[in-house]
């Protein structure tokens, strides 16, 4: 069993670090960490699925903005909307989600309709990355507690 | 310490962020500095929740974008209403904003991503502003007035030099702050603790009143407003820094006014030929009313409400229909329409019955874009042009209840939100709706997506598809993603004891939820 906790510990760390290492994460990460306590147990994972539904709802909102099928483009609601998922990215430490809202944002007032499209489709493919990966890690978690293991604080430098 | 023994424990925040992440996240950092926290994904919910408590919060901290309202006009509404130090926040920290932050009255502007340390010492906010209280009703000497005063000759100067006095002179606020500084016979000076004067909407009528009687012609400085207020409790100083705050909310409503074109609507109102007189004789926005983005309501004529409501339906673009809807407001103010006071006012305040329409055609118009049958069509899978999905539906569900009853527009925001759902089409909205409604709006997006012919897109669409399905069917959704963790990745019926409420499998309605929770809080604090 101790192997056990101890092979699922490292694949944390490892998991964890690599999560900082490839710009997926960042420190403000690390602080909603610390926000979590025992009265809080599930802080982490409950302000993920508010974000990863937040990721929905915009990217669709953009997704339908951008549809010019419907009529002319609005960069200016397609804009609202970066805006809006860049903050709440900012709020998980959800680099890679929010430096592509940087970008997205530029194209939007450029209002250059490919250059967004292409913005959305990233955008969707990384939240849905992270998304995975976060899942992972929490799965790692879980298991380290069912084994009867403590979670390992990772020290990212 | 101040010797009123101020502790920053229990300091009441309100916050308010449309971002559901930020507001819980605000939450928790906020409890942690020991403060008792309100949280509010509205602004009208927050003004509501403000006014109707006045003495209820010590301080606000809010987003500067949201959907419902301007986070500077609630700035500016909070200011000249309850007179608390409000902090702005944002993920933009552009000079222009901040600056636009500094303007209308915020006492800091935080950058996203917020650190706790920088809410542990929020608190110093609402220690300054009582210290300023207390310097402004003893007089003493040039501390108290210089603050004010230079935050009068900022907004005087950064506005771009626009005349913040509609009809003051540079040499009339050398005039007032004289009549500022040499005020020394104030009798509540003694108190060294002063009751925050909270601007009702009684109390502010009277002060708009005594401006106007004063007229354009002569200074309407405080002393003077004071005396025609007629209020014996009131001091000079509190009417100078209530008429700092509306002159600056003026000068925006000029501001926009010249930058907005007249709602068609207006013209149902009556006295528009004083409405062209008015215009060309003055420059200066109508001193008379007070125009809120939660209620407009003071309508300069003594028109009866019930045409008013009935122009609305007929016009609903139009803000006319503002008053009517003041009328049910559950905020301070709420102004009978005909209202004999109003008959006095001179005549340019029929300008403000156009500038009325500005601010809440400004705050509005986004919203009333949004057309109500769309809610079922949307559930029906279509992928027509709807904008209410961007307005969060289960915050805006309020304004997508009804797309010609405006009084609806207001009225559900005073009930739970949860009742407000229900208001709406309830089979279009029910929970169980809610998720189909999400996969077909997943479906819609990853249509659009793959229908796009770029380069990269064959490759990512087929990535797509993998996750999306994935992402769909939860269970799966591990197995499918190929990624190389697969090791200790579990069988999918290990995977499914995820507890689904952690991700997407959110089949309740999580917003109204959250949001009554929310409201909840507000609710809670006594």
């Amino acid at each position: 069993m101790d192997a056990l906790i101890s092979q699922l510990q490292r694949q944390f760390r490892d998991h964890t670090i690599s999560l900082y290492q490839q710009g997926f994460l960042d420190d403000q990460f690390t602080e909603l960490k610390k926000l979590q306590d025992d009265g809080s147990p599930d802080f982490v994972a409950e302000v993920l699925s508010l974000f990863f539904e937040d990721c929905v709802k915009l990217i669709s909102n953009m997704a339908r903005a951008l549809d010019q099928t419907t009529g002319a483009v609005d960069f200016s609601t397609v804009g609202a909307s970066v805006h809006q998922l860049k903050g709440s990215s900012s709020s998980v430490g959800a680099k890679r989600v929010k430096a592509l809202c940087v970008s997205f944002k530029d194209f939007c007032e450029a209002q250059n309709f490919e250059g967004c499209v292409r913005c959305l489709q990233q955008v969707d493919i990384e939240y849905k990355t992270l998304k995975s990966k976060l899942q992972d890690l929490f799965n790692l978690e879980k298991q380290i507690i069912q084994a009867g293991g403590i979670v390992p604080q990772v020290d990212i430098n | 310490m101040e010797k009123g023994g101020f502790s920053p424990v229990g300091l009441r925040v309100l916050v308010v962020d449309d971002d559901p992440t930020w507001l819980k996240i605000l939450e928790k950092m906020l409890k942690k500095c020991s403060y008792e926290v309100t949280t509010c994904g509205l602004a009208r919910e927050a003004l509501r929740l403000l006014r109707e408590r006045k003495d209820g919060y010590d301080i606000v901290i809010s987003d500067v974008n949201m959907p419902d309202m301007d986070g500077f006009k609630l700035l500016e509404h909070v200011g000249l209403e309850l007179d608390l130090p409000v902090i702005m926040m944002s993920v933009d920290g552009e000079t222009s904003r901040v600056m636009k932050g500094v303007q209308h009255g915020a006492c800091d502007y935080l950058l996203k991503p917020i650190r706790m340390k920088e809410l542990k010492i929020i608190w110093q906010h609402v220690l300054r502003k009582k210290l300023q209280e207390v310097r402004d009703i003893e007089g003493c000497g040039y501390e108290g007035g210089t603050d004010w005063i230079t935050r009068y000759d900022e907004a005087h100067f950064l506005g771009g030099g626009e005349d913040v006095s509609f009809c003051k002179k540079r040499k009339d606020f050398d005039f007032e702050k004289k009549l500022l500084l040499q005020d020394e016979s104030d009798p509540s000076s003694s108190s060294s603790k002063k009751a925050r004067v909270v601007w009702s909407f009684e109390l502010h009528q009277k002060f708009v009143n005594a401006v106007n009687q004063i007229g354009c012609d002569h200074k309407a400085g405080p002393k003077k407003i004071l005396d025609l207020m007629n209020v014996p409790w009131l001091t000079r100083e509190n009417v100078a820094s209530h008429l700092q705050k509306y002159r600056l909310y003026l000068s925006r409503l000029e501001k926009e006014k010249e930058l907005k074109c007249y709602s068609g609507g207006v013209k149902s109102i009556d006295s528009s030929p004083k409405d062209a007189e008015v215009n060309s004789g003055h420059q200066s926005p109508g001193k008379s009313s007070f125009v809120f983005s939660g209620g407009i309501f003071q309508k300069a004529t003594e028109t009866d409400p019930k045409p008013l409501a009935s122009a609305s339906l007929s016009d609903p673009n139009t803000d006319v229909i503002m008053p009517p809807k003041t009328k049910k407001t559950r905020i301070g103010f709420d102004p009978p329409i005909s209202s004999p006071a109003f008959d006095s006012l001179l005549p340019w305040n029929d300008v403000p019955e156009v500038l009325e329409s500005k601010p809440v055609l400004y705050e509005n118009s986004f919203l009333q874009q949004q057309p109500l049958p769309s809610q079922s069509s949307y559930v029906a899978n279509s992928a027509p042009a709807i904008m209410e999905e961007e307005m969060k539906p289960p915050y805006e569900t309020p304004v997508g209840g009804s797309s010609v009853n405006i009084d609806e527009f207001l009225m559900p925001q005073d009930k739970i939100p949860t009742v407000t759902i229900q208001d709406l089409d309830p089979s279009a909205l029910s929970s169980m709706k809610l998720q189909e409604f999400s996969s077909n709006v997943t479906n819609n997006t990853e249509a659009i997506l793959r229908s796009w012919e770029l380069p990269e897109s064959n490759h990512s669409a087929s990535l797509d598809t993998d996750l999306d399905l994935s992402w769909l069917q939860g269970e799966r959704f591990l197995a499918n993603t190929g990624l190389q963790f697969q090791d200790y990745s579990s069988s999918p019926s290990f995977l499914s004891e995820l507890p689904p409420h952690l991700w997407y499998g959110n089949e309740r309605l999580p917003d109204p939820d959250e949001y009554s929770f929310m409201v909840d809080q507000g609710l809670f604090i006594s």
